[in-house]
């Protein structure tokens, strides 16, 4: 038996979840930033199966997409970790609870 | 694309996914991040999109893994405070994945399997990047130069 897009879409959607669960239940934001990271792959895998699975485009739309889609999260890999170096140096503390002011 | 791979990787990945989502220590989390994307890149090998799977493979365990660690190194005096799960938290992802799985298993047009393709050779890629592509080539080169100096900027000791 070979796999169908649905088994690939299902476990796609598996790691979207998964980052999904880190971004909403730690309160480290460097585990933020990883869960934002997986569903930023998990968005990469469907594009890649998308353009695997339909008739071949003649540029290949979807290897196009995920190129700049990594080049973009690897972007904002590095903006969100220098906020929180910066953030870190400001509390003394990374813990997304205690960053309750406007006005530090 | 056999199934047994399939299914191996799927597991291997989505373990790796769920340990780095729960994992208490940030390090080790970090680790299985790095398997994750090990994983995610093994599927794109299996789709036939060679190039991306080793551009993922260095920029996300190259660049960003490497990244978190030294972000985890400069913000070392705060680890070990995420005790506590946030139960809510778990409840919506696990409800956002039924809710998915669901409308995945509804949907009858994306019951297919793969047709055959031509290989996607580097030589393609590189066409249509230097083509069709020019202007996003040109536009997401800028976005990451300004990103790192913004990166740059933020981290930069105030000289008084």
């Amino acid at each position: 038996m070979t796999p169908t897009l649905q088994t690939f879409l299902i476990i796609s959607a598996a790691l979207f979840c998964s980052g999904l669960l880190a971004v909403l239940s730690r309160r480290h934001a460097i585990f933020i930033l990883i869960g934002i990271e997986m569903m930023l792959a998990a968005a990469n895998l469907n594009f890649i199966a998308f353009w695997r699975f339909s008739p071949q485009p003649m540029p290949p739309t979807g290897v196009m997409i995920a190129i700049f889609s990594i080049a973009i999260a690897a972007a904002e890999a590095a903006v969100g970790l220098a906020l929180v170096i910066a953030v870190y140096r400001h509390y003394r503390t990374t813990n997304v609870d205690h960053l309750d002011q406007l006005k530090g | 694309m056999s199934s047994a791979a399939a299914v191996i990787i799927a597991i291997l990945m989505l373990a790796a996914a769920l340990a780095a989502a729960t994992l208490q220590k940030l390090m080790h989390a970090t680790l299985s991040f790095a398997a994750a994307f090990v994983g995610v890149a093994a599927f794109f090998f299996l789709f036939g999109a060679e190039f991306v799977g080793l551009v993922l493979v260095f920029v996300y365990i190259g660049a960003v893994a490497v990244l978190i660690v030294f972000t985890i190194l400069l913000t070392r005096r705060d680890v070990g405070n995420d005790r506590g799960v946030n139960w809510g938290g778990a409840f919506l992802a696990v409800a956002v994945f039924g809710g998915l799985t669901l409308s995945i298993l509804e949907t009858q047009s994306v019951t297919i399997v793969a047709p055959h393709i031509r290989t996607l050779t580097v030589k393609r890629i590189g066409e249509a990047l230097m083509t069709s592509y020019v202007w996003p080539l040109l536009c997401v080169g800028l976005l990451l130069t300004a990103a790192l100096i913004g990166a740059l900027v933020l981290v930069m000791e105030e000289k008084r």
